[in-house]
């Protein structure tokens, strides 16, 4: 099956899956006791009937379930994925509006802990027993185990009370002007602590991957090869050995951008950081529905292209994987 | 993908330390040979890391079950003065915001969260083991179904999905149970599929259909018991994943209210965690030092069940 096709079913397969995510999201709302308007009325504190039924109407709640559906996946297929309760926004915009933070906060963190997971993992590689190798050992316990949020809240403590030199929540300061250079050192500002506390997890694993991947590779054949017609050890370890080393680390960071994502929901929460995930936390506080499952859906497309992504990028580097 | 079918050796070299079920084959090996559990169990208790995990997940435990007995108390009750610092005489370790006591919150709250996260692995182990076992054994069109169901579970995002559920259903330590599980068994469904598929076309697994057995003995009689070795690893690390996704849920405000939890503890110390980091500081250390033991754990039945992966 040639490159084009295997793309194109691909594709089918990730158009499949969303939408298999949106009647589900249809389905759990109406399988949930109650329905928004009642949420809305004990929000605003009690609500006549008539007022109830006319909003059931307005809504259109009161119409059979399959036709609310097919009304559903209409306006999910324009783009329209409804208005906030609470926010009286469209979701559509107010995802729009949360992307950019979250987008910088997923891309620079992940960029850390694979840069830096790589290097440790490669110079760990030369001493497979050594220091730095229990130190992988060590850190990839820790990532796994000690709660991100966890992570961020102690940095948060440690740096406002300790050495009170990077600011602990939100993504500007307050007398922020607002323009140019001063912006960008802003936000980049803001964005250290985020970052450091979300990168810590995948930190550990890509540095964990990357060294196991590197004692592979570096005990395979053509490894000794290139050692016995006498490359330096540098061109072996970084041109031969990393290069193929990398697939694995690459893999796992394009498939596990769901996890990155629910990483990003607890550190956005303790950082104040606007983003999506912070978007996801205040709309469940307000049972804000609507908000919550464009959140859900949206997070779900992104999650999709990724692993769609990955799985092509895959196939074009190794040619070794039969498109099957 | 159904390569096994034709072999009569086993690809896989981890397997070549399994345990193979019949009793006839192990019989055959001459009466010295150590049944293979034995000797799993000794290189298991011979790894200080791993006894050092059995250690401390013991006392957790040993805390969370006899705790509340030997030290009767509410943990939502306030007991001393509001922020009351660590190591004084009233709260051993403080007193957070509203006054209660962190040491009384720690001792309960290690109760719902173990409970949940035992329960929760439970459940998406069983859903996972059940779905790869139907999948590899049948192959075929219930392996292409069960597999579009596994990675439809995979694309979606956990953690939200979670939270979804919670805020539609009610946020009890029921429904938070079930959210966990539902959402975290596509690994273990993997990893019992790719057991399955390694070893339905071998020769004992040929051997036993030849003689009549029906689906559900080889299923569960004959393949799992061999298959076992990885999938416990698994189930264990898989208690440490939904202790950290019950502590997450909590912390978001989406656990049990009115059941004291390390997460809810976190969570709602959030806000004035530099007046008070220790009432983040202790539960956050308790989940950390309960996850590490199980994957410490973890980690030690992987070097004894799988000799050969040791590596990874």
């Amino acid at each position: 099956m040639g490159m084009l096709r295997y793309a194109a079913s691909r594709l089918l397969q990730g158009l499949a899956l969303v939408l298999a995510v949106v009647v589900l999201n249809f389905v759990l709302v109406h399988a949930a006791p109650g329905d928004p308007v009642e949420t809305i009325a004990g929000a605003s504190g009690g609500m006549s009937a008539e007022l109830m039924a006319e909003l059931r109407t307005q809504y259109g709640l009161d119409r059979p379930l399959p036709v609310q559906l097919g009304v559903y996946l209409g306006k999910v297929l324009r783009g329209d994925l409804g208005y906030s309760y609470f926010f009286n926004l469209p979701v559509t915009q107010m995802i729009a509006e949360r992307v950019p933070a979250t987008l910088l906060l997923v891309l620079s963190s992940v960029l850390l802990a694979f840069i830096v997971g790589t290097a440790l993992g490669v110079l760990s590689s030369r001493r497979p027993n050594g220091l730095l190798s229990q130190f992988i050992t060590v850190l990839s316990l820790v990532g796994f185990a000690a709660p991100v949020f966890w992570i961020g809240i102690m940095l948060v403590i440690l740096l406002a009370s300790v050495f009170p030199i990077l600011p602990v929540a939100g993504m500007r300061s307050i007398d922020a002007t607002g323009g140019g250079l001063a912006d960008v050192l802003d936000v980049a500002h803001h964005l250290v602590l985020p970052t450091i506390t979300l990168s810590l997890v995948y930190l550990a694993q890509y540095s964990r991957l990357a060294r196991s991947s590197m004692l592979d590779v570096l005990g395979s054949d053509f490894i000794r090869t290139a050692r016995a017609k006498g490359l330096a050890e540098r061109v072996v370890l970084y041109k031969h050995a990393l290069r193929n080393a990398l697939l694995p680390v690459v893999t796992v960071l394009g498939l596990q951008f769901g996890n990155v994502l629910a990483g990003a929901i607890l550190v956005e929460t303790v950082f104040n950081w606007p983003g999506l995930g912070r978007l996801a936390f205040d709309s469940v506080l307000r049972r804000d529905y609507p908000t919550i499952l464009g959140v859900l859906l949206f997070s779900s497309i992104v999650v999709v292209v990724m692993n769609q992504l990955t799985d092509l990028c895959y196939r074009l580097i190794d040619p070794r994987i039969k498109t099957a | 993908m159904n390569a096994t079918s034709t072999m009569t050796l086993d690809p896989d070299p981890a397997s070549a330390a399994k345990p193979v079920a019949p009793a006839r084959t192990s019989a055959a090996t001459g009466p010295r040979a150590e049944h293979p559990g034995i000797e799993a169990a000794r290189m298991f208790l011979r790894n200080p890391a791993a006894i050092a995990g059995m250690v401390l997940l013991l006392i957790v435990l040993a805390v969370a079950i006899a705790g509340p007995w030997l030290y009767p108390a509410d943990p939502f009750e306030i007991k001393a003065a509001p922020l009351t610092p660590p190591f004084s005489e009233e709260a051993w370790l403080g007193s957070d915001y509203l006054g209660r006591d962190v040491l009384t919150a720690l001792i309960y709250g290690g109760r719902a969260t173990l409970l949940v996260g035992a329960v929760a692995a439970l459940l998406s182990v069983l859903i996972g083991i059940t779905l790869g076992a139907f999948a590899g054994y049948y192959g075929g069109k219930v392996d292409a179904v069960l597999m579009k169901i596994t990675e439809f579970f995979q694309v979606l995002p956990a953690l939200l999905f979670a939270m979804v559920v919670v805020t539609l259903f009610s946020p009890t330590l029921v429904t938070v149970t079930l959210a966990i599980g539902v959402v975290s068994w596509t690994g273990t469904a993997r990893l019992t599929r790719a057991e399955f598929l390694k070893y339905r076309g071998l020769e004992f697994v040929r051997a036993e259909r030849a003689i009549g057995a029906r689906d559900a003995r080889i299923i569960w009689k004959v393949i799992l018991p061999n298959a076992l070795p990885p999938l416990v690893v698994s189930a264990t690390l898989a208690i440490g994943a939904a202790i950290l996704f019950e502590a997450g849920l909590s912390f978001l405000g989406l656990g049990d209210p009115n059941q004291m939890s390390w997460g809810l503890m976190i969570g709602s110390s959030r806000q004035y965690v530099l007046s008070c980091w220790w009432a983040v500081a202790f539960p956050g250390a308790a989940i950390f030092v309960t996850v590490l033991a199980v994957s410490l754990i973890g980690d030690g039945l992987n070097d004894a069940l799988n000799p050969k992966l040791r590596e990874r």
